[in-house]
């Protein structure tokens, strides 16, 4: 198992590699001089000239590549243009926000997502089914934007139960701190679980439909012990790497949702480091956010293991 | 016994609570503002924040007077190459550093000696600042700089405590009324009352937050929720709901900046097209424009239609160049002289946001009807300014935040070697004649001489202007005390919080 781990963490060395070259690339074909949108309205030519020099931008573009990887591997991401700071030192501060939305948009996606799929694999073909079925979808063509600022007009301009945006630090204080997160992880969590709910409904399905199902039946148990001990268990393979993968459009969704809830996370960071052409704040998150995912789907096929002894391997 | 003390604490926690809630203004920004370093700063919200935190040299008011705030009295000599000043007595930093000629001496040396400094050719005029006691000072300048006192009321007159120099943008020491408590990026940024401030009896707050929050609609529902108190940049459209809510009010102002559309009449390839060589099409596309028009669909009437670049809240606002009405005929005849009676085509580039593509729709549609065709082109501004910059485009609209002398609105913009010049227009006389109002400090000289220009530029038309941006915004009732300024400056002096 350790071997085997260690084999797949060397593996995702390559791609890191390959995408930071990509982005890099990318970025460098971008329309845009970053120090003219970062001048903004102080356009002295000689200033623009010295800020270039300062930040490298006169070079060439594989020499540039050069020196972010060189201080790259000493854990330097070197420094956003825009505000002076080191961009390890953004994206630790951000980092926590970012996580604390995920896991809260996960709790909220699975929360809804796997029982609502549960039951309506279980009442396949009743009302239950349809409903669930009409809710998912809803849940999968609402945009973020539209859903978030309705609920912010509702719940917090309306009734005024929650705060309308912003964030407060768990250490700090953690019911505000919960209290703010509320409206941004329901946002983003019913969009995955509308997923969710419709995968582990088809995975349900297929395994509901075995024979060792048929025989659990025919023993006597309870449908309860069936469903969740049998059926579930096994469904769960399909449903935990789509978790996974989840991860990636939870970052993706968390971009447009922090912008609308303005939480300090790392998806309002890369958008305004996009468009101010702050080119080391944009690859330094990209890297991260890949090393993130890259994790992520080794922590999944981790847990394919222990779910499943079969997949057990050398 | 034991119950009753908890109880009594509980509601003394509870009123300091609350009263230390009524006195934190919270004010909603469009953006995060950059480094908070006045040296390093380049965006507007960043001034906003700068006005709580550093006096300046010189303030403005809001009838765009240069005003005492650190500088308590200045004079510039006949010949213009020296400034006497005298400094207020008695100011320190807010790290108990005092505040004196010495502490100018460096920061204008900071200015422009500092590596990434933006403010050196703002200062680059003064050649040396000699200390003659501790409250006063001569500035020694290398040429005659009129706007050189403008700038000394913005950031390149922002004092900071010369023992805080290094760590500025993180830590930012300066003089002000309120003093730097935290920072979260993109978050906020916390200040406090200044104990030491020289105008303390003024300051009614026990401190501010500013919030970045760049979708005005959310920022108008954080407003609406009781979350801020204030919010800078109220979109005009927006201007009704908060006239309609009973616990809210608006305020406006007059602004200095300007929207317009810059043409390419000299910068590479594309500057060889009909608009970028013949003036009088310029003037007919001009002519087609019904200014007001734009104003009241796009702005509800908010704005002020203009054709000179300076605004009517400025003393140099010129009466000779009122906003100029529509005129089709006009247009057509403008056109047929030039030798395009069946009309032509023109591109037109303009920035992706929602107000931007509402004006220029609304020009679009007026043109058609004198027979131009615009194609319009629609970018992401980092784009736009470098293609700008570059010259690939026939026409652009675009517009300046505005300065308070008249100086940094025109000069860079229609200069030969202006920053802004994109456009690359190029007339000796008008060079002549800017340069001119720069070296003299007269008002009405000054005046006379930017007549000359508009003479000029009116004619030539390199770019033309449509509508001047009032500044919005939309304030709690709670808040009392609050004055808008033409310079779009948030200033919290006698500005109170009421439960």
């Amino acid at each position: 198992m350790l071997s085997y781990l260690i084999r797949r963490l060397l593996i995702s060395i390559p791609t890191l590699v390959l995408i930071s070259i990509f982005v890099f690339a990318l970025q460098k074909m971008l329309p845009g001089d970053p120090v003219l949108a970062l001048a903004g309205e102080d356009r002295d030519p000689e200033t623009l000239n010295r800020l270039r020099d300062l930040y490298h931008l006169n070079d060439p573009v594989w020499m540039q590549y050069l020196m972010w990887v060189k201080g790259a591997l000493q854990g330097d991401l070197g420094q956003s243009i825009r505000t002076g700071l080191p961009v390890t030192e953004m994206i630790a501060s951000k980092l926590p926000v970012t996580i604390q939305l995920a896991v809260m948009s996960m709790i909220f996606a699975t929360v809804i997502g796997i029982p609502a799929g549960i039951l309506s694999a279980v009442k396949k073909g009743t009302a239950t089914d349809y409903v669930a079925n009409v809710v998912a979808l809803s849940g999968l063509s609402i945009p973020n934007f539209w859903l978030g600022i309705m609920l912010i007009l509702l719940v917090s301009v309306k009734w005024q139960l929650l705060p309308a945006s912003g964030y407060v630090p768990l250490t700090e204080d953690a019911v505000q701190s919960i209290k703010t997160m509320l409206m941004p992880s329901f946002v983003l969590g019913t969009a995955l679980a509308a997923s969710l709910m419709r995968h582990t409904r088809s995975a349900m399905l297929g395994v509901l439909r075995q024979d060792y199902v048929r025989t659990a039946r025919a023993k006597g148990l309870a449908e309860h012990t069936v469903v969740m001990h049998h059926a579930f268990r096994n469904a769960l393979t399909p449903v935990v790497t789509l978790a996974a993968l989840l991860f990636g459009e939870l970052i993706a969704g968390a971009v447009l949702t922090e912008q609308i809830f303005t939480i300090p996370g790392f998806g309002k960071m890369v958008v305004d480091a996009v468009f101010n052409r702050d080119y080391a704040v944009v690859q330094g998150v990209v890297l991260v956010t890949a090393l993130g995912f890259m994790l992520m789907n080794l922590v999944a096929d981790a847990a394919y293991v222990l779910l499943n002894p079969r997949l057990r391997v050398g | 016994m034991t119950l009753h003390k908890t109880l009594i604490l509980a509601a003394l926690l509870g009123t300091t609570a609350m009263a230390a809630q009524a006195q934190t203004l919270k004010i909603g920004l469009e953006s995060d503002p950059d480094a908070l370093d006045p040296d390093r700063s380049r965006t507007f919200v960043g001034r906003i924040v700068f006005t709580a935190m550093c006096d300046k040299l010189i303030d403005v008011s809001p009838e765009l007077d240069l005003v005492p705030q650190l500088a308590t009295d200045w004079t510039v000599s006949e010949d213009g190459l020296t400034a006497d000043m005298t400094l207020r007595d008695g100011v320190v930093f807010h790290d108990g550093t005092p505040f004196d000629a010495e502490a100018v001496k460096a920061n204008i040396e900071r200015s422009q000696t500092l590596e990434d400094s933006v403010r050196k050719s703002e200062v680059s005029s003064i050649e040396q600042v000699e200390v003659v006691d501790a409250t006063h000072l001569k500035l020694h300048l290398s040429a005659p700089d009129a706007p050189l006192l403008a700038q000394l009321a913005d950031r390149s007159g922002m004092m900071m405590s010369p023992a805080a120099f290094d760590d500025m943008a993180a830590a930012p020491v300066c003089s002000g009324p309120f003093k730097f408590v935290n920072r979260v990026s993109q978050d906020k940024i916390e200040l406090e009352k200044f104990a030491d401030y020289w105008n303390a009896d003024a300051i009614k707050l026990d401190a501010v937050t500013y919030l970045p929050i760049p979708d005005s609609t959310v920022r108008l529902a954080n407003l609406q929720s009781g979350d801020l108190n204030m919010i800078n940049r109220l979109a005009a459209t927006d201007v009704e709901t908060v006239k309609g809510s009973s616990n809210l009010k608006y305020e406006r102002a007059d602004g200095l900046g300007y929207q317009g559309i810059t043409f390419n009449t000299g910068n590479g390839d594309r500057a060889d097209n009909p608009f970028g060589q013949d003036a009088r099409l310029r003037e007919a596309l001009s002519l087609s424009i019904d200014r007001e028009a734009i104003n009241q669909v796009v702005f509800s009437g908010l704005n002020a239609s203009a054709s000179q670049f300076s605004s009517a809240a400025s003393p140099y606002f010129d009466d000779a160049f009122p906003v100029q009405e529509r005129d089709i005929e006009k247009a057509k005849e403008l056109m047929a002289e030039a030798g395009y009676p069946d009309g032509l085509e023109l591109e037109l580039q303009a920035p992706n946001r929602p107000e931007n593509q509402q004006v220029v729709q609304m020009i679009q549609a007026m043109a058609a009807e004198t027979g131009i065709r615009i194609k319009l082109v629609a970018k992401e501004f980092a784009t736009m300014l470098s293609d700008q910059a570059a010259g690939n485009f026939e026409a652009s609209q675009v517009g300046w935040s505005g300065r308070i002398d008249p100086d940094g609105n025109i000069l860079g913009f229609v200069s030969t070697d202006g920053g802004f010049n994109d456009g690359k227009y190029s007339n000796p006389e008008v060079d002549r004649i800017l340069a001119e109002a720069r070296a003299v400090s007269d008002q009405a000289e000054r005046q006379d001489l930017y007549h000359q220009a508009n003479e000029i530029l009116n004619a030539d038309k390199p770019l033309f202007y449509l509508y001047n941006e009032a500044w919005l915004y939309g304030v709690s009732d709670k808040v009392e005390g609050f004055t808008p300024n033409p310079d779009g400056m948030i200033r919290l002096e006698n500005v109170s919080l009421t439960e």
